[in-house]
């Protein structure tokens, strides 16, 4: 007999969204800044972000199939997000053998062990840089100077990042000793002329990209706009340059792609807007008084910490209680 | 037969670490290497395995309601011993361990055995049960501290295991990569009880 009334539960109209659409939208909207990073580093810099783009894959179906015997994910895409991310977290001229370490903790450590996507309270790719950073500070702080692989050898010239230079120079400034430690303009850090991570350098490629996100609605405006503003208003109180401090370092990229990541960030608008603020604030914080150079890194970690609590507390009045 | 049987529960069934869950701060602290791990876990054992048969024996005489100060002074007494002999014998080890040793006065481990077995127990068997929870303890952060101690700095027990191009990883002999080892260490064993018990 035909049934000729279906009844089903709401929602009745769904949008095409689904886990996969949205994370191969994030590894397009990604490939303009990793492109950069290969043009301006050279193809050592390929080599980082496929070997992080593979283990992480890897790693997915071996802990899934294997260890924890669920089904394998990886065609949604996600694992190869965290290993695009943590390749851009990276130095270019990075062994190979320590970006694979840096990716298996990323997928093993920060995401299967807490049972796979959405239930992880750190963002991976992020776990991941902070693994390397402790376990390997001397390769995790070596940078390549950009366009240095055009002559013969491709790791000979090795700079500071300009964070690391600020920093120097607060300290006494003894930095400008060596050789190719001149702060670069801010016009070269907006396009991406200057040392630091992979992905981190060219702001124009990482606006691209989140503007093509923003488009299609998978990130908004609250957290990455609010993490911003406030390093830039912090810099101006502490006496730095806000232009360059937004450009220098992993800002954009930690803004725009794993501040708005959706599993570790509030849910609530005003979530994200207080999530923003506490980054900014810890951002700037690391990078003026703090011991390291950079704090984008540990300061998202760190509110991803406590994203639970901010969810709680602004999560909106059921209709009608008080 | 039982007196066996309260030995060798420490080391599996009854392991302080992964399945009493007591202990985990001097774990994480000490078991940075295999050294540390074995001096801390063999000092434990001898406060352990003695304030567990002084306990036992005055369990009829102690008041009720005073009995965790009496246990402490107990094994205060014997931590003192264990402090002192150290800094004069093993004076680098000693220095190492630093304020670990003073405070296995307040070692969970201990305070737990006294309130959950000495005190209810006859002397042998607390005995046995000390020791045997002592040399759990002692194996399992002899153990931790390899797996660590190898991957952190690529010796065991201060002999190079790792070839010399090894880079260190750091990581593993900081706090952060004591808690990672531990979690995943616990993680496997209950699966293996899990698959034990199938």
């Amino acid at each position: 007999m035909e049934p000729t009334l279906v009844v089903s539960t709401s929602p009745h109209i769904h949008t095409k969204d689904s886990i996969p659409r949205i994370m191969w939208c994030v590894v397009i909207s990604l490939l303009p800044a990793g492109a950069m990073g290969v043009w301006i580093f050279g193809l050592h810099a390929l080599w980082v972000i496929l070997t992080c783009v593979v283990a992480a894959v890897l790693t997915e179906v071996v802990g899934q199939k294997f260890i924890f015997g669920k089904p394998v994910t990886i065609h949604d895409g996600s694992a190869v997000v965290t290993g695009l991310l943590l390749a851009y977290t990276l130095p270019p001229g990075l062994p190979l053998w320590a970006a694979g370490v840096g990716s298996v903790f990323a997928i093993f450590i920060a995401k299967l062990v807490f049972g796979g996507l959405g239930y992880n309270i750190f963002n991976p790719a992020l776990i991941g840089r902070a693994v390397l950073l402790a376990a390997w500070p001397q390769q995790m702080t070596t940078w390549t100077a950009p366009f240095a692989s055009a002559g013969p050898a491709p790791d000979a010239l090795s700079c500071a990042s300009p964070l690391a230079i600020v920093k120097a120079l607060a300290a006494g400034g003894t930095a400008l000793t060596t050789p190719g430690t001149g702060l670069p303009s801010v016009l070269d850090m907006f396009f991406g002329r200057c040392a630091g991570c992979i992905g981190e350098i060219s702001a124009i490629a990482l606006l691209g990209g989140a503007i093509f996100l923003f488009i299609r609605k998978i990130i908004t405006w609250h957290t990455p706009l609010t993490f911003i503003g406030t390093v830039a208003i912090m810099s101006f109180l502490f006496g730095r340059n806000p232009l360059f401090e937004i450009f220098a370092g992993g800002l954009f990229l930690g803004a725009f792609f794993m501040a708005t990541d959706m599993v570790t960030v509030p849910i609530t608008g005003w979530g994200k807007i207080i999530f923003g603020i506490g980054a900014g604030v810890l951002t700037a914080l690391i990078r003026n008084v703090g011991g390291y150079p950079e704090g984008v890194c540990y300061s998202i970690l760190l509110m991803n910490a406590i994203t639970p609590h901010i969810d709680r507390v602004t999560m909106p009045k059921k209709f009608g209680a008080r | 037969m039982s007196i066996l049987k309260d030995f060798t529960k420490g080391f599996i069934k009854e392991n302080p670490v992964f399945v009493l869950m007591l202990g985990m701060c001097p774990t994480l602290a000490t078991s940075s290497s295999v050294k540390n791990g074995i001096g801390m876990g063999l000092a434990a054992t001898f406060v352990l395995a003695c304030s567990n048969v002084i306990i036992s024996a005055i369990r009829k005489t102690v008041p009720n309601k005073i009995r965790i100060p009496v246990f402490i002074v107990v094994v205060a007494t014997f931590t003192t011993i264990v402090d002192l002999f150290m800094e004069a014998y093993v004076p680098a080890l000693h220095k190492e361990l630093g304020v670990f040793i003073p405070l296995i006065v307040v070692n969970c481990i201990i305070l737990a055995r006294a309130e959950m077995f000495a005190q209810k127990n006859p002397i042998l068997n607390s005995a046995a049960d000390g020791l045997g929870l002592g040399l759990g303890f002692t194996l399992t952060l002899a153990f931790i501290g390899t797996i660590r101690e190898i991957l952190g700095e690529g010796t065991w027990y201060g002999m190079q295991v790792m070839p010399s191009d090894y880079k260190p990883f750091l990581l593993a002999i900081l706090a952060p990569g004591g808690f990672i080892c531990l979690g995943l260490l616990m993680g496997l064993m209950v699966r293996l009880q899990k698959a034990a018990k199938k």
